[in-house]
């Protein structure tokens, strides 16, 4: 039975897909560790991962329940890690649970905005002519798009809120993988085992799903991962502005507008949620750069 | 005849930057044969198989297989015909797909059945050790490499195998026992060969008869028995004998 | 005292599943002579080159008994003092020029960088040396050469550029990996016939390091047969059909010939003993 150890990973004659991928894997994985950056971007990941999932065990108090008598505390004081924001709440529970928004923020823009781009991107790139000229003009309509006027738009339409800060962040931020994955699709197109499978009888579905994006996605990744920090401090200032994520969602960037009032005598209300941003952010880059070296065609090449 | 190619040219660009690669180039290849184009850098030769592939621009001439003009788009029959062994197996297999998945291919896109035992029987048939199926390209050496290319283009049962270059990227060695491979396929499976090649000495040792090219014209054909005769009578011709003959033990 | 002195040269690359060997203990001398190292890929034979001139980074490990070019140990030397030495005393000549040269630079601006930068020539003085140059490798319009870009140039004019280049500053001991390997077969007997007689006028010593046994035994003096990062066989190149090892009789073997038969050719079975220690002439393990 096939047990993950590591002469089974590295079984020069995997017996199976399965092992020969989880193999292929591993290796990845420990070129990754081998760069200590990578290694301290992967662990920041990591917390925030756990501190979203387990939330309700890691917070000390309810993020949303008010204590007006204990309101603007100190870090370390009376049991709040933190302190206390403007309302009593406790800042560390609130950051604890503002995590899980931040994590649905980076969870439903990657599963879209990449995606997305990966598409237009690959079909653009491969039929040229007037597709690529179409989807590519199309593609620079969307990158010109400041993202916090569309923003404002879709708050004047559809009201404010999480979902569509999103939604309008989405929008404004797949151009750039469709811009990736075409430059990727030009380079691989005229290769002799996209030919090979052309000389087979594929239709160009075929191509572009098997063949093609798989050659795109180490760059989208690793695009992503850098974009990540980006996408979090762009929600974060559209919940400045008050028009991602409404009170009392402890939302990071929500923290640090309402904090804004109190900077100078209770600096530790914004400035507690903006260390989170910058730590977050700052793991995505360094996990980022790792993932440039691991995923470069030389893991692909000779 | 199999294959004719009848008064061929092909021309990449337009206007100006036009780059006629191939210029009225005629042969034919009776089925069973194995014929060899050989030339330089430039030559065209390559090309020729890319046209023949349709992946060439052909501004003139045509194409016969068995007597019948091939239509701009090839057809699925095509493939089942025509299949061609790739120059550079470094840059023929796709990187990220196993053995398994690159030779299962040709056979999921034509519905055929049966996937375990061909891949097996296919990996088998150009010695290749059936344990190594799952392995990636990068896990393979060059001439392992090559066996899969070659796997694959046979994993359609095709008549006609166009060579590109087989084994120009292969070590001296290596390239040995992949010629002996190809030749005993050939025999084997009844195949007709168009290969191309830089190497006079590996043509004069696979082909029949060959055409030599040079800047995308044919310059001379001749059969084996005149090209180790020095029955070259073009100056090109001779001038490549020379300096292939360094190769004669 | 010779002009290279190579013991015990080991050479390792650590992956991330391990160590891989690429050179394990050769020993070798250069003098002004020519000197073929020979193998297939695998056989270490283009590291061994790139080891000479310490162009071998990390996660390449470089380690020597000695390396000894003209009395000076070449691993103690600092970076600063191999600059010195790369390119002025020790030059490299590689495969495909259209990777070695800067794609984005003129070819006179390439060739004459090294003579004002280093030299402090004037503009005027390093082009009329760099255009004789060319003309010792038989390029006649120089100055028209001079002004054109790399991808311009024919695949053998290519590797004649390169050729003047590193021959310009005149030095002792020139390193050439596959540098035909690349060309047309009628073209790379002009570009030899030119290094040829380069490497004997100048009194240089030459590594010519190939995959092609034949080719460097009609141009060479010695050559040294490499497997799998050992050196396997010492041979005058005269005495190349005299070869011992089954290794180096199996290469000969196995090309085809113009007018050869047509049956299958002999193919080389590999030993594993031969992957073990070789060398009995140096060194004992």
């Amino acid at each position: 039975m096939n047990v993950l150890r590591r002469e089974w990973l590295l079984d020069p004659n995997p017996a199976s897909r399965a092992q020969a991928r989880a193999g292929q894997f591993y290796l990845g994985w420990l070129r990754l560790i081998r760069n200590p950056l990578a290694v301290i971007g992967l662990v920041i990941i990591a917390l925030l991962i756990v501190m979203a999932v387990f939330a309700p065990v890691i917070a000390p108090y309810d993020p949303i329940a008010q204590n007006l008598q204990g309101r603007l505390q100190p870090p370390l004081s009376g049991g709040h890690l933190l302190g206390t924001d403007e309302f009593g709440r406790d800042i560390f529970s609130r950051i604890v649970y503002g995590s899980r928004v931040t994590l649905y923020i980076v969870l439903l823009v990657t599963l879209t905005a990449p995606v997305f781009g990966l598409v237009v991107g690959t079909v653009a790139g491969y039929f040229g002519g007037w597709v690529d000229t179409v989807l590519m003009r199309l593609t620079d309509i969307f990158l010109a798009f400041p993202r916090l006027i569309l923003a404002l738009a879709f708050v004047a339409a559809l009201g404010p809120g999480i979902g569509n800060a999103i939604l309008a962040i989405a929008l404004t931020a797949w151009p750039p993988y469709a811009r990736v994955a075409r430059a990727e699709t030009l380079t691989v197109r005229n290769s002799d085992y996209i030919a090979a499978v052309q000389l087979q009888g594929a239709g160009a579905g075929r191509i572009l799903a098997r063949h093609i994006a798989p050659m795109c996605v180490p760059s989208v990744i690793i695009r992503v991962t850098l974009d990540m920090a980006g996408i979090i401090l762009t929600a974060a200032g559209l919940g400045f502005l008050g028009l991602g994520a409404q009170p009392p969602m402890p939302e990071w960037g929500l923290m640090i507008s309402t904090g804004r009032k109190f900077m100078f005598d209770q600096w530790w209300v914004a400035a507690m949620p903006g260390l989170a941003i910058f730590i977050v952010s700052l793991g995505f880059n360094l996990l980022g750069d790792g993932l440039r070296d691991v995923l470069d065609p030389r893991s692909s090449g000779r | 005849m199999l294959i004719e190619i009848d008064d061929l040219s092909v021309t990449f660009g337009k206007g100006r930057d036009a780059v006629q690669a191939v210029r009225g180039v005629s042969f034919a290849v009776p089925a069973r044969e194995s014929y060899g184009i050989v030339g330089e850098s430039g030559s065209g030769k390559s090309t020729i198989l890319r046209a023949i592939c349709g992946m060439a621009p052909v501004t003139g001439g045509a194409i016969r297989i068995d007597g019948q003009v091939l239509p701009k788009r090839r057809s699925l029959a095509f493939s089942r015909r025509i299949q061609m062994v790739f120059q550079d197996p470094y840059a023929s297999l796709h990187p990220k797909r196993s053995v398994d998945a690159t030779l299962a291919e040709p056979l999921a896109i034509h519905r055929m059945a049966g996937r375990d035992e061909r891949v097996v029987r296919a990996m088998q048939d150009v010695g290749l050790d059936p344990r190594f199926r799952f392995r990636f390209p990068h896990q393979l050496s060059g001439g392992q490499r090559q066996r899969v290319v070659i796997a694959r283009a046979l994993m359609l049962e095709p008549e006609i195998l166009l060579l590109d270059e087989p084994t120009s990227a292969l070590d001296a060695s290596v390239q040995a026992e992949v010629l002996n491979l190809l030749s005993r396929l050939r025999e084997e499976r009844a195949l007709t060969y168009l290969m191309v090649s830089h190497d006079l000495a590996v043509i004069d040792h696979m082909c029949d008869r060959l055409a030599v090219m040079k800047d995308g014209r044919v310059v001379e054909e001749l059969d084996r028995a005149a090209l180790a005769g020095g029955g070259a009578r073009e100056p090109y011709t001779q001038a490549l004998f020379k300096a292939s003959e360094h190769e004669t033990t | 005292m010779s002009l290279l002195e190579v013991e015990n040269l080991r050479v390792a690359f650590d992956t991330e599943s391990g160590p891989v060997e690429a050179v394990r203990g050769i020993s070798f001398g250069v003098d002004r002579e020519r000197v073929a190292i020979v193998g297939e890929s695998g056989s270490g034979k283009s590291v061994t080159g790139r080891s000479i001139l310490r162009l071998v980074r990390p996660p390449g490990r470089v380690e020597a008994d000695t390396m000894r070019f003209d009395g000076q140990d070449l691993l103690a030397l600092s970076e600063r003092r191999m600059r010195a030495i790369r390119g002025q005393r020790i030059a490299m000549v590689m495969q495909d020029p259209k990777f070695a040269l800067n794609p984005v630079m003129t070819i006179g601006d390439q060739m004459t960088e090294g003579l004002r930068h280093r030299e402090r020539m004037g503009r005027r003085k390093a082009t009329a040396k760099a255009i004789d140059m060319l003309a010792a490798v038989q390029i006649r319009d120089g100055a028209r050469v001079m002004r054109a870009y790399p991808h311009e140039m024919s695949g053998g004019m290519g590797q004649r550029v390169m050729i003047a280049m590193m021959l310009i500053p005149d030095p002792d001991l020139l390193i050439a990996d596959e540098p035909t390997s690349a060309l047309d077969v009628t073209v790379q007997a002009e570009v030899l016939a030119i290094l040829d007689d380069l490497v004997k006028e100048r009194g240089m010593g030459l590594i010519f390091i190939s995959h092609d046994l034949r080719l460097v035994s009609r141009f060479c003096d010695r050559v040294l047969v490499m497997y799998l990062g050992q050196i396997v066989e010492r041979l005058d190149a005269r005495d190349l059909d005299a070869a011992q090892h089954p290794y180096t009789r199996g290469l000969l073997n196995c090309l085809p010939s113009i007018g050869g038969e047509r049956g299958a050719l002999p193919v080389l079975q590999r030993e594993a003993s031969w992957a073990e220690c070789q060398d009995g002439e140096e060194r004992s393990c």
